[in-house]
């Protein structure tokens, strides 16, 4: 009997049914989709990130920021008589590589520092430089005269008449271990032509070059490449497994070898580290920072930030706004059940009234509205899953594809000036990587889980109100009531 | 004041057993921000198998005395016993359980639930009783049979006359083989033939035996009782010829 008066009742007040269980249904529709979503977002992320910083990195440290004008950085310098001079016009050419300014940097020590650690399954430590090459034309000054001797006037230079015309080109430069590549930025690559770097490579002028960069400068195996004044031998091409998404650097390097060229010394950018699991990662993060005092550790959610584009919006929107709308329907949506239940039973007094005057006890009644609402959250989460699911099922056949891009502009780490350059966790570079990734939208059991308890817990909490109100009723004064 | 039914029990030669004994019974209530006192100093005996009509203006306490008998409300002061029950002091389960097995309720607007069935309503007058299946679908069959409205069980309230809904509603009270019938003004809302024919009805249940007792503003209906009852400024009186 109480289906055949549930069942009954719901269908005898079916406006009032369909608007709460569609008010339902679109707020559990929206959580589906928004998690999904932000599921999506999240993978989009770790994808991104993947190009950059390679499989398996859970966490990187960095050296402290070091104010403009501390971390120097070489100059150009030209000596007296540098350059060949011709028809008054001195030719000028030079490359060099050069830590970023604002990058600060680790004793190499530190490598050692973090694989001792608890925890840590895997390390390796790169170097992130920037080359940068000036070239141009400028008079020659030796044709001047000294001050007071009324020399002749400048003649020569780029336009013949004492003017001077000059480039300057950058690419990034990553000096890597060449025996350690399971963790960090060429964990994620392929190899497209030519062969990796590998331990024989130390000390050796070779390189490898990312495959967007050597395309752009119709650079192939077997070239030579003029990284710091020295001619590299490019030994590989690699790209990212990610798609349409360029590597770390423009060029890898074995890590002694840049480290020389640049003349820093025995010093790294950034550390890569590997937990052993996820449930370590916060606990080696702890040690690291107490290990490394001045470093900076990052973990992948802090990395998470440093991704932008239209992902980074997309990821905004989505915890932003559709979090607060999800939550905003969602009250709606329950408030509006709650209001529909009470107003059902004070429309119902006498028919309550009469029940509990023909014999039924309170909680048969409190059942009866409780198990009302109960049914008609329950229809709300058929109907909104039916609605996420759709919603999810056309996000994954449209496959929006977002723009990311990588950046860090606040803090050390490694980086470079130039396309393609790389972020590091909470590191100062100045440069981007862009990669394109298709937004899906994956659906697990706990999402579909979660909304259909919404919907219950919807239903169960209209049937609290109601049956609280149906409990309360006097059969004497409900029948009084109604004359 | 005391009222003892003097008359014969319907079955004559067997004692009168009390049903019903209320003593210093008053009852006030809140409406509206003051004190309506409905009943006041209310004695009265009904026995077993008895057929009582209370009559009254409108406001004379008639339905509140009628809610008192019924197990739906307490006296504000006074004992209202139901055999070997106070009712003035019982919890609300214990009145609960009296309404679902001792009281059946007959109200004048039928108050049958729009969408069940003729069938399906009076099988609501045995959902606290914990009987089977088949023995509710038994008792129902039974109850609508006796009403007359054996091949009408598949009918909502909607497709059936005021008499028969009327009817629906007395099967539903009956269905529990309760010991008392309370109706209040249960032709209140028929024209004269339907009235008749319910109240016929009616007298037939009280001739089986059952305890009745009808508020009714109608002196014919009243006149058919054996015992007539007035009450009036929340004070009854005995006005049986």
């Amino acid at each position: 009997m109480y289906g055949t008066y549930l069942r009954r009742e719901l269908a005898g007040r079916r406006k009032q049914t369909i608007i709460v269980a569609a008010g339902l249904g679109v707020a559990i529709a929206l959580v589906i989709i928004v998690n999904s979503l932000s599921a999506g977002v999240r993978d989009a992320q770790a994808q991104a990130l993947e190009s950059i910083y390679g499989v398996g990195t859970d966490l990187t440290v960095t050296g402290a920021t070091t104010e403009p004008g501390e971390g120097g950085g070489s100059q150009f310098e030209f000596e007296d008589g540098a350059g060949e001079t011709s028809d008054g016009t001195t030719s000028l050419s030079q490359s060099r590589l050069m830590a970023d300014r604002m990058r600060g940097t680790l004793d190499a020590s530190t490598l050692t520092t973090v694989e001792s650690l608890d925890g840590v399954s895997g390390a390796s430590g790169a170097l992130s430089l920037t080359n940068t090459t000036f070239s141009g034309e400028m008079p020659d000054m030796s044709q001047m005269g000294q001050p007071g001797e009324g020399g002749a006037p400048p003649a020569g230079g780029a336009d013949g008449a004492g003017g001077s015309a000059f480039d300057v080109e950058s690419f990034t430069v990553l000096g890597i271990d060449p025996s350690a590549v399971s963790v960090g930025p060429l964990s994620a690559v392929t190899l497209e032509d030519g062969r990796a770097l590998d331990a024989d490579d130390v000390g050796q002028n070779v390189a490898i070059v990312d495959s967007t960069y050597a395309a752009t400068n119709e650079l192939a195996v077997g070239d030579m490449i003029d990284v710091g004044g020295t001619e590299m031998e490019i030994v590989g091409v690699i790209a990212s497994t990610s798609n349409e998404a360029d590597t770390a650097a423009n060029v890898y390097l074995p890590l002694d070898v840049a480290q020389t060229l640049s003349g820093v010394g025995d010093v790294i950018s950034t550390v890569y580290v590997q937990a052993d699991s996820s449930d370590a990662i916060t606990t080696v993060q702890a040690e690291l920072a107490e290990a490394l005092p001045e470093a900076t550790v990052s973990s992948q959610s802090d990395l998470a930030s440093s991704v932008s584009g239209s992902l980074s919006s997309a990821s905004s929107l989505i915890s932003n706004l559709g979090t607060w709308l999800s939550i905003i329907v969602l009250a709606v949506a329950i408030m509006l059940a709650v209001l529909f239940t009470i107003s059902g039973v004070s429309r119902r007094t006498r028919e309550f009234g009469t029940l509990k005057a023909i014999g039924w006890s309170n909680g048969r009644v409190v059942g009866q509205v409780a198990g009302e609402s109960l049914v008609q959250g329950l229809i709300g989460g058929v109907v909104g899953l039916a609605i996420g699911l759709a919603g999810v099922l056309t996000i994954n056949i449209i496959s929006p594809t977002i723009s990311t891009a990588a950046e860090t502009t606040t803090q050390a780490g490694p980086g470079g000036m130039g396309g393609g350059g790389m972020g590091g966790f909470g590191g100062a570079a100045t440069a981007q990587t862009a990669t394109e990734v298709v937004l899906s939208a994956p659906l697990t059991p706990t999402v579909i889980a979660a909304a259909i308890g919404l919907a219950v817990a919807g239903g169960l909490i209209a049937g609290a109100f109601g049956g609280w109100r149906a409990a309360r009723l006097s059969p004497a004064e409900a029948l009084r009531s109604v004359g | 004041m005391t009222m003892i039914d003097t008359e014969a029990h319907a079955n004559p030669g067997a004692p009168a057993s009390v049903l019903y004994r209320l003593t210093g019974v008053g009852k006030t209530y809140q409406q509206k921000g003051r004190q309506v006192r409905a009943l006041h100093k209310v004695d009265l005996e009904i026995d077993e198998g008895d057929f009582i009509t209370i009559q009254g203006p409108t406001g004379g306490g008639k339905s509140t005395l009628l809610q008192l008998l019924g197990a739906l409300d307490r006296p504000s002061v006074g004992s209202v016993m139901l055999g070997e029950t106070d009712m003035a002091s019982a919890s609300n389960a214990a009145l609960g359980a009296l309404r679902a097995r001792e009281i059946g309720f007959v109200f004048q607007g039928f108050n049958l639930i729009p969408t069940l069935t003729a069938h399906e309503n009076v099988d609501m007058g045995l959902e606290s009783l914990g009987l089977s299946k088949a023995e509710r679908a038994e008792r129902v069959t039974e109850a609508l049979g006796h009403v007359g409205l054996a091949d009408r069980g598949d009918h909502r309230p909607g497709e059936l006359s005021g008499g028969q809904q009327q009817r629906v509603a007395i099967a539903r009270a009956i269905v529990k083989r309760p010991r008392v019938l309370l109706a209040d003004e249960p032709t209140g809302n028929l024209d004269e033939s339907m009235r008749d024919e319910i109240l016929r009805l009616l007298e037939g249940l009280h001739q089986s035996g059952l305890t009745l007792i009808m508020v009714t503003h109608d002196s014919a209906v009243a006149r058919r009782a054996k015992r007539r009852l007035r009450l009036e400024k929340g004070s009854v009186r005995d006005i049986t010829r």
